[in-house]
Formats: structure tokens, C-alpha cells, sequence
């Protein structure tokens, strides 16, 4: 991956001049390849990683990984119907899977209430959608990268040869 | 009660910064660039594998010289990156950290009134060892005209009767320089014209970000010439574990392990077997370390010169050593008003020998947001001053 990118995923808040400095190209260099990423749609979006556990909400979401076994179709195999499962907003993640069932999905909702209305009357009765299996998240310690505790504090001296 | 201390230890001078580092350790909330240690932890990997150790109930002692596990792992390691061929039975010996190793040599190959070339500015231990060891270390002047590299000039024209030993580190600490294949080939047949034996403390040498790091044993001729010291502190953020490790020809790594036996007997088994996972399986987590801490160099060269603290780029560990000249001040006045006055800790360059007058050294072993902080806050002093 471009070191532009590389930097840009670790902390999307640095400036052009920022990255410049740090993989040693000139800040123009640096705007227009940022600039083609968004064009292209290499780089979709900025977004903040926010530590949810942390973030004293009233009502938290509920969360459910549900596996879902499809009957692919002839000619697209599973991408049409994996679109129209993807379409919607309650589904956060979609993946397509090797092993005993066929996609994953990551779904949000407000309670166990509104996901179970989800697979109840969206999802399971869906064409080719040959059965789910749900598991309501508990706790989340790690996610893509980041683990989900309070800040670690420097344990060094503060000054050291 | 008045206690007779000896002599020896009475004449080496107090470190003269202590005072400084007081005040920064009582002081709270300050931003760092003072440490000179890694601010990864040591990779999951390898602290795993010494929890498990423990687990399973190794909790004795070793052999002096060290696991030959461990010591084999190492053989294969420096062969792999450095094309040095040492053998694991006689040639190498585990110490702690290369603090240790540096005793053990200086005290194995020093008679009294032997001489040691050093270059200075360098790391605060070699002078006093070489003291406690009976020998008389000589300092080569090196600053940022010559990019803080000794020349073979100069070592030429220091050495003397008495000269026994040249010290190299590099990377270095405190100024980051490293030397080229080409340079160290110069150096070392300065090393040959004198029959001169070599300290090579090497413990930054993951570290080299411009090229590829050359080892001195690796030169022609100087295997049997060098002593190489090198461990797993700055590589694998494993600096509180204290393993390191030397290596050379068989007779003087006996004489050390000789010593290390009777002041160490052997290093703690725990650090051992971590340091054996490391070099098994380490060698992805030095590359990440190693990109962001050069990303970090080019960040803080740039920030330091674009103060008007002129700075050199170092090619190696994680220090830039900026001038402060033209501040008009003393290393730790301007060491001690920043931290006073901004709340930021850099040390002040006269901690590594007199050549440091002038210069200050920073650590880029800090997140970015704590070297933006500082070179803000640095900004803000530089502009106060009167």
C-alpha cells in the first residue's frame, strides 16, 4: 500500500504538510494523491473510532453477528442477493464466507426487539435465504486493531540516558 | 561516620545532570522528549512467551554463558542480517544489556593507564567504565560540520604507546549518526595500521534508516579485532527485560564470561527465553517500529530546523541532536527553562561530554501528537526569549 495511505489510516487528521514531511514528498505531491485516492474511491471516507464502551450513552445498541445460508443464484451467485441484504441500514457489515454457511452480517439495532424484528420479517423471509443463525454480541474487546479499553498510560520514566 | 571509598570510584565525576533529571521526575504532566527508550511495550508475542516460561516452571538458573538456545538463535540471526559468523559454544555470551557487556570487555582487555579513543559526544558509560577499569578514556571531537562521525584522521593522529582500544557505537546515542560500509572500511584500516582492538556497541543497528547497516566484525580483518556488542532493548522495545549480548573471538568472551560468573553468574531465565521469541519471530514487529520511527525523524528534523534549531538528519536510533547556539544559552539553562517554563523534558547534550555544549538531545520514541506538542511548546519558548 502507498505509505501515503499508510499514515492517512493511522490518523486521518494529519495535513498534506504533515505526511509530506513524514514520507518525504512535497505537499502538492501529497494533496493530488490524496485527491485521486477520493476520486477513485480508494479512500471512501474520514470517520472517528470511537470506544462505544466508553461513551456513556442512555441507550446503547444492540449488536448481532448473524450467520445467514443462501442458495446462490445462476449467473451472479451470491452477490444479488448478498446486495439486497447489504441495502439495509440495520446491516453495518456483510461478508461472504467459505465454510458452513454463507454470509456474515454484522447488524445494529436499538434492542433484541428491533434486530429480532429485522430477521423475522426481513431477512429470514427473503427469497434464497435458506436459514439464520444469530449471536447477540456481549462485550466487545478488540475491534480492527484497537483495543477497547481506557487510554494505557506511558509506564516510562520520564526522563532516561 | 566517616566511610573510606575508593579511590577509583571517587574519581569518577557526578553525573552533573542529576539535579535536572530530579526536577523533571517531580514534575507533573510534562511532554516528553527526554526518554531514551522505545514507547512500544515489547510485542505481545514475546511477553506471552515469557508468561507461559513462568507457567511451566522455568525459573532457574542458566548456563553463564547463557541458554545455548538463545545463543544459537543469535549465531543465525547475525549471520542472516549482518554476515557474521560466530559460534554459539565459544563465542558469544548473553550479559545484561549491553551495560554489562561494556564492563566485561573494558575490564578484559585493560591494563592500567590503557587508553581509549571514544568519540564524544557519546553515551554516558563508556568514560566511567573505562575509568573503573583502570584505563584512561581519550575523547575524539566530533559535532554536526562533520555529522558527528569520527574520521580516520583523527583517529590516526590520537593514537599513542599507551592506545589499546577504539570504542565505536552507532547508531549513536545521543546524535543519531551511523557510518556507511565505505566509512567504516576507512575506519578500520586505521584499526589495522595501529593494532587496535574494537568495542562496537551496536544496540541501535535495527535502527538505520538510509542504509544498510554495516557491522565492524564484518569487515575484512576485523573479525578477530572487535568485540560486538548488541542486544534486544531498542530493536524489540525490551529494555526492562536487560538481555543483551557479546560477541568475539573465543579467548576474550572467556575471559568476560570468566568475570560475568563471579559478578552475574547468569541472566535472569525469564528475559532469556523472551529474547529467544523475539528472535524467532520478531522481525515483523521491528519493521512496523521501524517505519514509524523513521516518519517520526523526518517530522521532528523538519520541526526542530523550522524553529531555527539547526538539525542534522541522524540515520540511525530514535535521537536528532539540534543545536541551540544560537539561542545565546548554556545546554541546561535552556534545558532547564524550557522544562520550567513549557513543561518540556529534552536533555541537555553536555550529559554526553563536553562536545555536547550547545546541543540538546530529543527522542522521537514519543506519538506524533506528543512531538507536535513539544515543537509547538518549543516554539512558544524560542519566541519568548528575550
Amino acid at each position: 500500500m502507498d505509505e501515503i495511505l499508510e499514515v492517512l489510516e493511522k490518523d486521518a487528521r494529519l495535513t498534506p504538510e504533515e505526511i509530506a514531511k513524514m514520507v518525504g514528498k512535497s505537499p502538492q505531491a501529497v494533496r493530488n494523491a490524496i485527491k485521486k485516492y477520493k476520486k477513485d474511491g480508494v479512500i471512501l471516507k474520514y470517520k472517528t473510532v470511537i470506544n462505544k464502551e466508553l461513551a456513556r450513552d442512555d441507550v446503547k445498541d444492540v449488536r448481532a453477528l448473524i450467520e445467514v445460508r443462501v442458495a446462490p443464484q445462476k449467473n451472479v451467485g451470491f452477490d444479488h442477493i448478498a446486495e439486497r441484504i447489504y441495502q439495509f441500514p440495520e446491516v453495518s457489515s456483510c461478508y461472504l464466507l467459505s465454510g458452513g454457511y454463507d454470509l456474515l452480517l454484522v447488524v445494529e439495532g436499538k434492542s433484541i426487539h428491533t434486530i429480532a424484528s429485522f430477521i423475522a420479517e426481513k431477512l429470514a423471509p427473503m427469497e434464497h435465504v435458506r436459514g439464520t443463525v444469530t449471536h447477540f454480541l456481549l462485550k466487545k474487546y478488540k475491534e480492527d486493531g484497537d483495543i477497547l479499553k481506557g487510554k494505557d498510560k506511558d509506564k516510562r520514566l520520564a526522563i532516561t540516558l | 561516620m566517616k566511610y573510606r571509598i575508593s579511590k577509583i570510584a571517587q574519581q569518577i565525576p557526578p553525573s552533573g545532570i542529576r539535579v535536572f533529571f530530579d526536577l523533571v521526575l517531580g514534575m507533573k504532566d510534562v511532554v516528553s522528549l527526554g526518554v531514551g527508550e522505545p514507547d512500544f511495550v515489547t510485542p505481545w508475542n514475546i511477553r506471552e512467551s515469557a508468561i507461559f516460561s513462568l507457567e511451566e516452571g522455568y525459573t532457574s538458573y542458566t548456563s553463564n554463558k547463557g541458554m545455548i538456545e538463545l545463543r544459537r538463535e543469535i549465531s543465525h540471526f547475525l549471520k542472516r542480517k549482518f554476515d557474521l559468523e560466530y559460534d554459539p559454544e565459544e563465542e558469544i555470551l548473553i550479559t545484561v544489556g549491553v551495560s554489562e557487556a561494556k564492563d566485561l570487555v573494558m575490564r578484559t582487555l585493560l591494563n592500567p593507564g590503557d587508553k581509549v579513543l571514544m568519540p564524544e559526544p557519546c553515551y554516558v558509560s563508556y568514560m566511567p567504565l573505562t575509568a573503573l577499569a583502570g584505563g584512561r578514556a581519550v575523547y575524539l571531537h566530533t559535532d554536526k560540520n562533520n555529522g558527528f562521525k569520527l574520521t580516520p584522521q583523527q583517529i590516526d593522529s590520537a593514537v599513542d604507546a599507551r592506545t589499546r582500544v577504539l570504542f565505536l557505537n552507532y547508531p549513536s546515542n545521543p546524535t543519531g549518526a551511523s557510518y556507511t560500509k565505505k566509512e567504516l572500511a576507512r575506519i578500520a584500516r586505521v584499526v589495522e595500521k595501529h593494532n587496535l582492538l574494537v568495542i562496537s556497541d551496536e544496540i541501535y543497528n535495527e535502527l538505520t534508516y538510509d542504509f544498510a547497516h554495516t557491522a565492524f566484525a564484518a569487515l575484512p580483518g576485523m573479525k578477530k579485532r572487535t568485540v560486538y556488542l548488541n542486544g534486544f532493548s531498542k530493536a524489540y522495545a525490551m529494555t526492562g527485560w536487560r538481555v543483551g549480548f557479546a560477541c568475539g573471538p573465543a579467548e576474550l568472551i572467556s575471559t568476560m564470561t570468566k568475570i560475568h560468573q563471579y559478578t552475574i553468574m547468569c541472566v535472569p531465565i525469564t528475559g532469556q527465553i523472551a529474547a529467544v521469541e523475539a528472535l524467532k519471530h520478531g522481525d515483523r514487529s521491528v519493521e512496523e517500529m521501524k517505519k514509524e520511527y523513521r516518519r517520526r525523524r523526518e517530522f521532528i528534523v523538519d520541526g526542530c530546523n523550522k524553529l531555527g534549531l539547526e538539525c542534522h538528519t541522524p540515520q540511525g536510533a530514535f535521537y536528532v541532536f539540534p543545536s541551540i547556539k544560537n539561542t545565546g544559552m548554556t545546554s541546561i539553562d535552556f534545558c532547564s527553562q524550557l522544562l520550567k517554563k513549557e513543561k518540556v523534558a529534552v536533555v541537555p547534550g553536555t550529559a554526553f561530554g563536553p562536545s555536547g555544549e550547545g546541543y540538546v538531545r530529543m527522542s522521537y520514541a514519543s506519538s506524533l501528537d506528543n512531538i507536535k506538542e513539544a515543537l509547538a511548546r518549543i516554539g512558544h519558548f524560542l519566541a519568548t526569549l528575550p
